[in-house]
């Protein structure tokens, strides 16, 4: 919970109006992203550690309970999937 | 709204932009997927009318932005379109052969906000790739290159087309890859259109070339797995080994756009061939090619189709294949993609891998990709 996550070169996270979604972008390819995932990644700057982002959506959406778990899992997922670095 | 667009499921933005600058290019690959008769096409657009393009593409919601060719470096305004590019949010994509690029360039480049150069290598070692180039200096300029754009920290993609002649190395291939700290390695066995389609003979691998190459790929891929590498190997099968075609470009008109030099707009970098005129970016607005054109909507939906697409239950998972090779193969682009086995025409498909367990011709016998080939295209044509 205390690892940074990170984007790694050649990734853009960034708001689609025409798609309505966040996505994120890399050498010519490009995933949509759902509601939860653009919420975290958007938390995403390279300096809150996975213990700080779970607490800022915990604030934001104090009605979906305990986000640990999810938060670590989505990004542990977006490691393995090299979108991020997590240091 | 045309007729021809009232019957069409919705119409999606054009996610995907390819900007093909220029047909200049300083090397003359045989497979080149240019036009043959490109030195035909003389009139470029200009920087104005390509941020114009640009700026329509974007408001329409196109995320993903190719700078291609030709080879686009030759443009003395790429800087200025990659800046454009970078305010208005694309993700940008320079397409290059190395050749023309210096490390002063991929700083400037860097600095204005492109996001990746993709680099093409034609061979592992420098005579089989220079000879495929038809360039005698292109090998030892691609190293140098791959090297300045790792090291200025562009995500690193190297491409490969694969044919006859150099599916051989694929192990080289790799392994020059992993020396270079390549992120992603395309792997793209030749398609044949342009001026492969006229190569063809000379350049389609046998199947059991195919099959070793692949073998290998995946050999490789475990050993890079297992040594925590975090390459990504991309290895494209040949439509012409397949039983049923490639859903192509997702669709026509569905996710691609793409614009000539000339500013004739595409729905692929292939389809100027197809005899349908399509519209160009100097009459019309984007918005009004990508929706409202004939051109556009010409192979959207489903109701064009012939038999045996017409009945076929995969027609919503590959809209018939591809429709340039219909063309290319038939006469009719109309006609389903005879990749398929249900084609009537598959036995094109067939003759061709036939002709390819037998080809012995070597490189000297394909026909350069050049201004004075070109121009015998069309005076020929």
């Amino acid at each position: 919970m205390d690892r940074v996550p990170k984007f790694r070169p050649g990734f853009r996270f960034q708001w689609e109006p025409a798609q309505d979604c966040y996505v994120l972008l890399y050498p010519e390819g490009m995933v949509r992203l759902n509601g939860s995932a653009g919420a975290i990644l958007a938390e995403v700057d390279g300096d809150r550690s996975v213990a700080e982002i779970v607490h800022r959506l915990e604030q934001r959406f104090p009605e979906a309970g305990s986000l640990a778990e999810d938060v670590a899992g989505f990004l542990r997922d977006a490691e393995a999937q090299h979108w991020v670095a997590l240091s | 709204m045309t007729p021809a667009a009232r019957n069409q499921p919705t119409i999606g933005p054009p996610l995907w932009l390819l900007a093909e600058l220029t047909y200049r290019c300083p090397l003359q690959c045989p497979y080149c997927s240019n036009p043959l008769d490109y030195a035909q096409q003389e009139q470029e657009l200009t920087t104005e009318q390509w941020l114009r393009v640009l700026r329509q593409g974007r408001e329409m919601g196109a995320a993903q932005l190719g700078f291609s060719g030709g080879e686009p470096l030759v443009r003395q305004d790429l800087p200025d379109l990659i800046a454009e590019a970078r305010q208005l949010g694309y993700y940008s994509n320079l397409i290059t052969s190395g050749l023309g690029l210096t490390e002063a360039k991929v700083a400037q480049f860097r600095d204005a906000g492109l996001d990746h150069i993709q680099v093409s290598f034609q061979a592992s070692d420098p005579e089989l790739n220079n000879a495929v180039a038809g360039s005698r200096k292109a090998f030892e300029q691609k190293l140098a290159m791959a090297r300045a754009v790792k090291a200025a920290g562009y995500p690193m993609v190297l491409n490969f087309v694969i044919h006859r002649h150099n599916i051989h190395q694929m192990p080289d291939i790799i392994d020059l890859c992993r020396r270079l700290e390549a992120d992603y390695v395309e792997l793209a066995t030749c398609q044949y259109y342009g001026w492969a389609f006229h190569n063809r003979e000379g350049l389609m691998p046998s199947r059991q070339q195919l099959a070793t190459a692949e073998q290998q790929v995946n050999e490789q891929r475990q050993r890079l797995a297992a040594a925590g590498s975090a390459i990504k190997l991309i290895f494209v099968t040949p439509d012409y080994y397949e039983e049923r075609p490639k859903a192509c470009m997702n669709g026509w008109g569905s996710l691609f756009l793409t614009v000539a030099p000339d500013g004739t707009a595409l729905p692929c970098h292939s389809a100027r061939l197809l005899p349908i005129d399509f519209p160009n970016v100097r009459d019309e607005s984007l918005r009004q090619i990508w929706y409202d054109s004939p051109g556009f909507n010409h192979y959207r939906g489903d109701s064009w189709m012939p038999e045996p697409c017409r009945s076929c239950d995969e027609k919503g998972k590959d809209f018939g294949g591809c429709r340039c090779q219909a063309y290319l193969l038939t006469g009719n682009a109309d006609n389903a993609d005879p990749v398929c086995d249900k084609s009537p025409h598959h036995d094109r498909i067939l003759a061709a891998r036939r002709a390819a367990d037998h080809a012995s011709a070597g490189l000297e016998s394909l026909t350069y990709r050049n201004t004075s080939n070109s121009r015998l295209f069309y005076r020929s044509g």
